[in-house]
């Protein structure tokens, strides 16, 4: 566990979600969530599969706005703004909080357009600028020394772990202030996946990270905080030290320990 | 479904353990007894006890941490494995304890001038009821009787000094007693010890099934104050 739980009065909340319910047309994916996320902590969000947890992560960023039936119901307040208010840019509040996906997607470019892909959507055309950016957030994601001398490159050519953090370099150079992450190493090995629980330790200190997954040893590993759901609703939430050793419900301790199913 | 091949694994730990904690009963029972009777027999009998219990504490750690291994345990169960570890470790030592004073009862059996206190059969009683309830809190997660077995630590201390005292005297009174005033210090020393183990026991047996560290006076402190868990 690397959770270092500073003084609780000195973190602030980066995202508060209040009573939060989600339905898919007449189904509901989300009942009265509440949970907080704090700035520059990993939460990890956990439960079986269809418990709501990937929902609640895109709830963060309005991907759900992309699929057609959503309702959604109760607040996400992003730095005390509620990012369901009309006055919102859906955009620019996808740029304050990128998602990395379960398997890398970078686009079938170089590795190089790929990096400053957002930024030129955005409108950048100083070149000197761009080569400073993309530098930066390769080098953040642990990919400018083995990948400097081929940024021409087809990124689809790299192996998956290498396309997972260049996603990741291609996210931090529109330079976010939280990485919502839904499982991001489930389709990697071992090895792979311990370099990207490196890198997620590594970009906590700058940014807010929240992460879905399924395994349960990687929540346990890289998170500060967890949050057990099961069948749309936020069973327990609390420090991911207390909920691996000492959960106060249940449910979360029939699923943390196997018994679950 | 049918029960996993964890908990299984489990289960049968957990009964080795129990078993460990019989012998160890039984070990300590044998040389208290074998103090009031002043046995010279009693230490070899107390050493082959021993020689099983230490075998069995070898293979339930092997147990333990293979299962730590293999299965990554979470919440309760690893807060049983971790105390489990723990717990054998002072059951181990508690029967290094008894061998100990049954190795007393031989010296103290070549002395048939001195008497032995009248403290330390009480002080044994109440070793032993200790460890008695501290291994029944470690089965049902009883924390009342637990808690209870805490505040019985005392009062072994406080006999433990109150012997240490009274053996001084006659040691300065009469030199030939020196020789087995120190043999009586030693079993009050090694009765207080196993009553210490029984208390570390007790506390374990609060952490496995609650959660909750009481050891240290952790308990007193702010942060403490959490929720129970599930049990």
């Amino acid at each position: 566990m690397t959770g270092t739980h500073q003084d609780a009065s000195i973190i602030s909340n980066k995202i508060e979600i209040n009573s939060l319910d989600l339905f898919y047309g007449q189904f509901q994916a989300l009942k009265l969530v509440d949970m907080s996320v704090q700035e520059n902590m990993i939460t990890a969000l956990i439960g079986p599969s269809g418990c709501g947890k990937s929902t609640l992560l895109r709830c963060l960023n309005r991907m759900n706005d992309l699929i057609p039936g959503v309702r959604v119901k109760g607040k996400v307040l992003l730095d005390d703004s509620d990012i369901y208010d009309t006055s919102i840019e859906v955009a620019e509040l996808r740029k304050r909080v990128g998602m990395v996906f379960q398997r890398p997607n970078p686009f079938p470019l170089s590795i190089y357009d790929n990096v400053v892909y957002g930024l030129r959507v955005a409108g950048m055309r100083n070149a000197t600028r761009l080569k400073e950016i993309a530098e930066q957030s390769l080098r953040a994601a642990w990919l400018w020394d083995p990948l400097k001398a081929k940024l021409n490159h087809p990124a689809l050519e790299l192996p998956l772990d290498q396309q997972q953090r260049l996603c990741v370099a291609r996210l931090l150079a529109v330079q976010p202030e939280v990485i919502l992450m839904d499982e991001p190493c489930s389709a990697l090995d071992p090895i792979a996946t311990m370099k990207i629980e490196e890198l997620m330790l590594e970009l906590k200190k700058k940014y807010t990270i929240v992460i879905v997954t399924h395994n349960m040893q990687q929540a346990a590993r890289v998170s500060d905080f967890t949050g057990y759901m099961l069948l749309g609703e936020m069973i327990e939430f609390g420090q991911t030290n207390d909920v691996f050793t000492k959960p106060t419900k249940k449910l979360t301790e029939d699923y943390i320990t196997g018994k679950y199913g | 479904m049918d029960k996993r091949h964890f908990d299984v694994e489990l289960d049968q730990l957990r009964q080795k353990l129990v078993m460990m904690a019989t012998k160890v009963e039984i070990l300590i029972n044998h040389s208290i007894e074998a103090i009031r009777k002043r046995d010279a027999a009693a230490a070899e009998t107390a050493l082959a006890m021993d020689k099983e219990i230490d075998r069995m504490e070898i293979e339930i750690e092997e147990a333990a941490i293979s299962l730590i291994a293999r299965y990554q345990p979470a919440a309760g169960d690893l807060r049983f494995l971790v105390g489990a570890i723990k717990i054998n470790n002072d059951l181990e030592r508690i029967g290094d304890h008894g061998v100990n004073i049954a190795q007393s009862a031989a010296l103290l059996a070549g002395r048939p001038d001195v008497k032995v206190l009248a403290d330390i059969p009480w002080m044994a009683g109440l070793a032993v009821s200790m460890l008695k309830d501290s291994l029944d809190s470690f089965i049902s997660g009883d924390s009342e009787k637990a808690r209870e077995v805490c505040t019985r630590d005392d009062q072994v201390d406080e006999l433990k000094d109150q012997i240490l005292r009274i053996v001084l005297t006659f040691m300065m009174e009469k030199p030939d007693f020196i020789s087995s005033g120190m043999t009586l210090i030693l079993v009050a020393r090694n009765l207080e010890r196993i009553a210490d183990l029984a208390t570390d026991i007790s506390e374990e047996a609060i952490y496995i099934h609650h959660g909750k560290v009481i050891k240290h006076g952790a308990e007193q402190q702010p942060e403490a104050s959490g929720q129970d868990v599930v049990s």
